[in-house]
């Protein structure tokens, strides 16, 4: 079966998950990314790419970060950006995803950003538009239910590439809240794609989901052996909003095992650098003096968010009779 | 041109063909802009990589003292609705004050002006110079806008037709050589 991800062409026509990707996409949006950090600089910090084009921000999930960052990213690459706010739309009042999709292309949108609590929900739709013959509009996935967050994982594709330039020589720990972290489930499709050659996890039993390991990463279950020489860690949020049940005993506890203190960061490689995606719950999963410190690379994090996220955009409007 | 080749003098001193120096007196850098439309790769020096071989001769020649540029024009190119994103754009590097600075892009060919016309649009978002002018090795004809170069080294008598494309190409010894190629 043909990735729907991709057109006949073999470009992206959506980006909906990092699974499926081929190494040369992801390097690609990587390198495509590079110049545009350079436009934060400039005078005018505004590129022609995207004139005239509509895109629209669907946000059914709370966001900041990453709603911004899409929005700051549409309107550099002079894009009309337009937010819909869940709270207030017509999702509300009853109106179905697909209808609102339906009623947002009769205003011409040429582009969706979609975070929804629903693992799926962006592959609805580019099916739908797909169904519908409106090949010339693409979906960006950010964010869905427990299942991908594609630019996360690539913004932080990016900020490794930026810090150890080669990704053949690393061991890169992913630490905490695997089981409902979309984040997660991306970082490892891409760290593996791009030639990671030791992927861990580190988490408790209870916040690593079964039979992990098949997708190809180590599992450690003990966050100091975990973190032993290694030259990155990703830190996940807590997500105490996605937990039923008692998984946990409480955050205090949670961060007196597991949470990344500067005694447990000492015992990576000393040039490791902590990633985290934000928002982060400081004294939870990360101690401020870790978070705060000279190999936090977080807030470069959200500055690279912007140009990868710009590289993505472009890259779908861009593409060969996709944009006629 | 029948030998499907030219060749440039390569010497950085005494060339006859070098373009003459500026009349106005405080010139400020010569910017290379790095993607011709018509689609040739360029050489560039190992010394300074962003920096393509004649800009960098120019830029020594002329005894400039602000650094040199370098323009991707694939963000502002008018052809990226049909053809989407060059595969590999690189970083644009203005390394100087653009407000009030006088300019000078230089490409290997000028042939419809569209590069010319987007490297002027992208310099613009840097700031407001006081001046541009264009410096070309070769005019190969075809403009497709209303675009000229100050400096132009070699005028094809002739057109090329749109189904050839000039190639510059440089020696190990640093001899530029223009070759005619397929489109």
């Amino acid at each position: 079966m043909r990735n729907p991800q991709l057109n006949k062409h073999g470009e992206l026509q959506h980006l909906l998950t990092i699974d499926g990707l081929p190494r040369e996409i992801l390097t690609a949006i990587l390198d495509t990314a590079a110049p545009f950090t350079e436009v934060a600089e400039r005078e005018v910090k505004k590129l022609p790419l995207l004139r005239g084009k509509s895109i629209f921000n669907l946000f059914f999930e709370n966001s900041t970060r990453t709603r911004t960052t899409f929005e700051i990213a549409a309107k550099r690459l002079s894009a009309d950006v337009v937010n819909l706010n869940v709270s207030t739309s017509s999702t509300a009042k009853g109106e179905s995803l697909l209808d609102t999709v339906d009623n947002l292309c009769a205003m011409q949108a040429d582009m969706f950003v979609v975070r929804h609590a629903a693992s799926g929900a962006p592959f609805l739709i580019a099916q739908h538009l797909e169904t519908a013959g409106r090949d010339h509009i693409h979906v960006v996935n950010a964010g869905d239910g427990r299942h991908a967050h594609p630019t996360q994982g690539l913004l932080d594709m990016y900020t490794i590439r930026h810090y150890k330039r080669d990704f053949s020589q690393l061991t890169v720990a992913i630490v905490g809240d695997v089981l409902h972290s979309r984040v997660a489930r991306s970082q490892i499709g891409a760290l593996l794609t791009l030639g990671v050659p030791e992927v861990r996890v580190i988490g408790p039993r209870t916040l690593l989901p079964a039979e992990v390991e098949k997708l190809g990463v180590r599992v450690f279950h003990d966050i100091r052996a975990g973190l032993k020489d290694v030259d990155v860690v990703m830190m996940l949020r807590l997500q105490n909003e996605r937990m039923n049940g008692a998984l946990l005993p409480t955050p205090q506890e949670f961060f007196k095992v597991w949470g990344l203190t500067a005694e447990k960061l000492a015992l990576a490689r000393p040039d490791a650098i902590v990633m985290h995606p934000g928002p982060m719950n400081r004294g939870v999963e990360i101690d401020s003096a870790v978070a705060d410190g000279a190999q936090a690379v977080i807030l470069p994090q959200v500055t690279f968010g912007i140009a990868v996220r710009m590289a993505v955009m472009s890259m779908l409007a861009g593409q060969q009779g996709g944009n006629k | 041109m029948d030998a499907s080749a030219c060749r440039f003098s390569s010497a950085t001193n005494d060339s006859p063909r070098r373009p003459p120096r500026p009349r106005w007196s405080t010139p400020a850098c010569a910017t290379g802009a790095s993607a011709a439309a018509s689609s040739t790769r360029w050489p560039r020096s190992s010394s300074c990589n962003n920096s393509w071989i004649p800009t960098d001769r120019l830029h020594k020649a002329l005894g400039l003292t602000q650094p040199l540029g370098a323009i991707d024009v694939s963000f502002y190119r008018d052809d990226f609705g049909s053809k989407g994103l060059h595969p590999q754009p690189q970083r644009t590097d203005v390394p100087f004050v653009v407000e009030g600075a006088d300019v000078i892009i230089v490409d290997d060919v000028l042939y419809t002006g569209r590069t010319t016309r987007a490297a002027i649009n992208e310099l613009f978002d840097y700031g407001r110079p006081a001046r541009v002018d264009l410096a070309v090795l070769v005019d190969r004809g075809g403009r497709e806008l209303p675009i000229a170069a100050r400096y132009c080294a070699l005028t094809l008598p002739e057109p090329l037709p749109a189904r050839q494309n000039l190639q510059l190409e440089c020696d190990p010894s640093g001899a530029l050589t223009l070759r005619l190629i397929d489109a």
